[in-house]
Parts: structure tokens; sequence; C-alpha cells
């Protein structure tokens, strides 16, 4: 039976270590030694590797952030358009230093988490719905389809228009952005669950629920996981596009604001603030993926 | 055999697969009776439908057309009195050691302390005693198939279905395993049907070795193992003077049967 071979085989056992031949023990009696200074060694290969990637990350960000600060000063670019660093890094001071800048950064991380997390559970569900009735996900399998490959941000008009300018209409771009794609996801995994595992649970009388609850999800939970970081990224766009259309704070306002009043060096210390919270999101969400998916489970 | 009624029954059964491409007939007016606590094999070339038949005993889907009992009541369904172990151990590697043995009787709801010593105790019987707080990854493939063996013995079977359990595993491992499985049935005075395409294992652990043929699935022939060698461990059976006789016997029906199922393709 082809489907009993998609559980890992019986067989099989952990690999050995590789051997390294730096000359051998001396004697033969002090292999613990031995063992330990090759460990050493490798230890010490693998930090200097880490090292000089790390150097050569800082020389690049230096180098980037000099030849910008010389290029706007010395007229080779438009300063008004690209401004420079130190210029950006006065308007950060200022606006960070008077406060005005905080309730920005907190309107527009409230709208991504909100948009993450619902899209994530949202799409979750939506998954268990086909799951359990394959009758529905058969109907509405061409839907999924089209409602995936339609640019949602082209629905942002109808948002605004249905919900009002404000927080509401930016949820749903952001939702609209998250939550199909997550479901997709998330079905296809539910779906390709190992075969073996479905049939165990079968063979020791396991209902539906049963089955939902002690394989199909948890063994999708990594999935789950990492799509919520997928999230993280889409929500983002979700939300700065649409503050740029309806919103009166945010740091997609700022942009648009910044824009309109031909502050490029608002815009582009918007975008640092932007660059630096996505990132601090996206590396809380990994650190909660480490946290939640470590344990037992087999690296696969 | 002291009770009249067998465990397992076969009744005409039949069973057709029907796919796009049409209807094939996998297993043909089958008649097959297994005693309590009667070990038998089934073996056949590819395609007689030997995990059809164990399929059907597990009641994983009713057949096509005949009866399949079970103590002399009809299976409807998967039930907490049959066993089945597979050539995977299909183990949740997100689950203790523990936890996957007790798998089955937390389905079924029993969480009494009892049931968690009983557990504890199969584990140890089956000599995974210190792993029960490990995951399925930390262990070899022969100790995962102990436990799977465990898990398919906790919610206390009647009857266990065996389908290649054996197959997967290094020659000096599946060599412990059928000892191992074999002792432990005896004692607990279980039925089983075992599914192999190794007739020595077949002759080794069985009371009765099936032959099946094929195209469609049938029975044609019944061997009988002697005494002296049935009441070995497989180990020491395969060592038994009369052995080779019994495994010569086993492959000529075999070979007659491969040969007969081909022409008909």
């Amino acid at each position: 039976m082809s489907d009993d071979k998609a559980c890992h085989p019986a067989g099989g056992d952990k690999e050995a270590a590789s051997s390294e031949d730096n000359g051998g023990p001396h004697g033969g009696d002090d292999r613990a030694g031995w063992l330990k200074a090759l460990h050493a060694a490798y230890r010490r290969r693998e930090r200097s590797i880490g090292a000089a990637v790390l150097s050569v990350q800082l020389l690049l960000l230096a180098a980037f952030v000099l030849l910008w600060e010389a290029a706007g000063r010395l007229k080779w670019i438009d300063p008004l358009l690209f401004s420079y660093p130190t210029k950006i890094a006065a308007q950060l001071a200022s606006s960070s230093a008077d406060g005005t800048l905080w309730p920005h950064v907190g309107v527009t991380v409230a709208e991504t988490a909100a948009g993450f997390v619902l899209g994530t559970l949202i799409g979750t569900a939506l998954a268990a719905l086909l799951w359990w009735f394959p009758f529905v996900s058969k109907v509405f399998d061409p839907y999924l389809v089209v409602f995936n490959s339609l640019p949602k941000v082209a629905l942002g008009p109808i948002f605004i228009v249905a919900m009002g300018q404000g927080f509401l209409s930016i949820l749903s771009v952001t939702l609209s952005m998250t939550v199909i794609v997550t479901t997709i996801g998330i079905y296809n995994r539910f779906r390709d669950s190992e075969p073996g595992l479905v049939k165990v649970v079968r063979l020791l009388g396991g209902t539906r629920l049963q089955l939902f609850r002690l394989v199909i999800l948890p063994a999708s939970f990594p999935v789950i996981i990492s799509t919520l970081k997928v999230n993280v990224g889409l929500a983002w766009v979700g939300v700065i596009v649409g503050e740029f259309l309806v919103a009166k704070e945010g740091l997609g306002y700022l942009i648009i604001y910044g824009f309109q009043v031909f502050n490029f060096t608002l815009v582009l210390s918007t975008l640092v603030v932007i660059a630096a919270t996505a990132t601090l999101m996206y590396q809380g969400v990994a650190l909660l993926e480490k946290k939640l998916v470590s344990g037992g489970r087999e690296p696969s | 055999m002291d009770d009249k009624s067998p465990m397992l029954e076969l009744r005409g059964v039949s069973h057709v697969y029907v796919g796009r491409k049409g209807a094939s007939l996998a297993v043909d007016r089958m008649e097959l009776a297994v005693g309590h606590g009667e070990f038998i094999s089934l073996v056949g070339p590819s395609g007689c439908g030997k995990t059809t038949v164990l399929s059907l005993l597990a009641g994983l889907f009713p057949p096509a057309a005949g009866q399949v009992l079970l103590g002399g009541k009809p299976v409807t369904g998967p039930s907490a009195k049959v066993g089945y172990m597979l050539q995977q151990d299909c183990l949740l590697p997100w689950r203790t050691i523990r936890d996957n043995a007790g798998l089955g009787l937390d389905i079924a709801g029993r969480r009494a302390a009892a049931e968690r010593n009983r557990v504890e105790m199969l584990l140890e019987e089956v000599g995974l005693a210190g792993t029960e707080g490990k995951y399925p990854g930390e262990l070899s493939g022969g100790m995962r198939q102990r436990v799977a063996l465990t898990r398919t013995l906790a919610p206390e079977p009647d009857v266990l279905l065996l389908d290649e359990p054996f197959s997967a595993l290094d020659m000096h491992i599946k060599m412990q395993l059928e000892d191992l499985v074999q002792a432990t049935l005896r004692k607990l005075g279980k039925t089983a049907v075992l599914v192999t395409h190794d007739l020595a294992e077949a002759a080794a652990m069985s009371d009765r070795v099936v032959v099946l043929g094929r195209n469609p699935g049938r029975i044609r022939k019944e061997i009988a193992v002697p005494e002296a060698i049935r009441r070995l461990a497989p180990t020491e059976a395969r060592k038994h003077p009369s052995f080779q006789a019994l495994f010569d016997a086993l492959w000529v029906e075999l070979n007659a049967g491969e040969r007969e199922g081909g022409s008909h393709e």
C-alpha cells in the first residue's frame, strides 16, 4: 500500500559523525583529548567565518550610508528628493524627542499586528472548514483561485465606501491580502497530512474531530507558524496601502503627507522607521516560532 | 481449539475497487475462518488482495458482497477489539513514547490510572523501559516498531492484524521482533492474522499459512504448520529439520499461483 510508505520507514539509524583526518591520535590513549581538540578547531573555524560575515555586512552598511551622505552633500543627487542620512537622523531625533512620531508608530503597529494575527486565525479557521467539508472545498476551489490571483489592493475603494475612513477599512484591506493565501496554504497542508498517521487514528476508532485534533492540526502547526511570519510582511503592505488611502495617522499617512508637502526627508525617515519596526516584529514572531515548535519534533 | 465458533470469519466475501477507469474485482468469494488464539499468515503474489482482506477484517470499508464476522457478529467499522499494525511505525513525532503508546486509549477516552500503568508495563515488556519520556525521533527503527506494537496492544484487542510489520527492518531486528510478537501474542492468547511476502516468516510464526492466488484474489491452498515447528519461537523454528520441507511446499504453491495469475493479464 503506497499510503503506508508516507510514514518514515521503520529502518535506519542515527547518522555517523563525519570523521576528520587530522593525523589521528597520538599513542591512542588520549582519545578524549583528541576529540576535544577536533571540536575546538571546528568551533574556531565556525566563529571566524561568522565574524567575517558580520564585518563585511557592517562594512557594506557603512559604505552605503557614507556614499549617500557624500552624494547628498556634494549635490551628486538632488538632496531635496533623496535627502541624506544626517538630515534623516536629525528629523527622527526631533520627531521622537517632541513625541510626534510615536502615535503614528503605535497606530500602524496595532493595525499590522491585528492584521496578521486575525488573518492567520481566520485563514486557519476557513482551512479547517474546507477540510471538514470536502464538498465545500470542491465547490469553492475555483473561487479561491480567482480571488487569490486578484490584486486585493484594488478592493480598497470598496472597503472605504462600505466601512468608512478608518481602522476598519485598513483592517479589511489587510485581511483581504492575508486571509485567502493563508487559507489555501494551510488547507493544502491539512489535506497532505501523512496518510499513515491518518490511517492509524482511523484504525484506533478515532472520530473526524479526534483525527483533526490529534494529527491534522499538530502536524500543520509548523506551517501555521511560518504562515504567520509570511503574513507579517503581507500585513505591512496592506496597512501601509490602507493608510495611503484613508488614514489621518500612522506611518503610511506620514509618507503620503511628506509627499504632499514635498518633505522627502520625512518620507525617507518614515521608511527607516517602517524597516526597523517590521524587522522587530518579524524577529518577534520568529522567536515565538522557535519557542512553540521546539520540543521532541524531529528536524524535518 | 476449545471454542467452537471461529474468532474471525469471511463468508463468501468479494471486494471490488471502483474508480474512474472501471471496477476491478480484488477479492472473489473468499471463505476463511480463524479460531480463537490461532495465528495465521496470508501469503501470495502482489495483487492477490492480502491487504484488502486485512482492511476488510479491520472494518476500514465494508465488503462489496458477503459477510465479515468478528466473534460471530458482523464487522461494521474499526473497533477496539481489533488491533492493526502497519509496515511503518507511524508514530506521532510530537508525542512522547508514553503518549504514542497510549494513543488508542486516549481516542477511546480511557484515561484511568490503571490503563496508564498497563501502558508502562507493556512498554517494559517489549524492552522499552526508560524511553517513556523520549520522542520517536530519538529511537531506532526497531524500537519505534516496538512502540507501535505497544500502541496496538494497549487497548487490549482480541485480534491482531499484522500488515507486514517487519518488512522494513534489518534482518536481526526483524527476527528479534518476530520472536517478541509471537511470544507476546501467545502469552496474551490473542488471535492474529499476518500478511507478509516473506515465506520463511510466515512458516516460522504461524499455525497455518493461507496461500492466495490473484486475478481475482482467492484462496489457493491452506497449509497447516506441523506441531513440532509451531511450538518453537520463530528463530528456533527456522533451524528445525522439517522447516525446509514446509518452506518448499509454500514456495511451490506460491510459484504456481504466480504463473496462473500472470496468464490472466
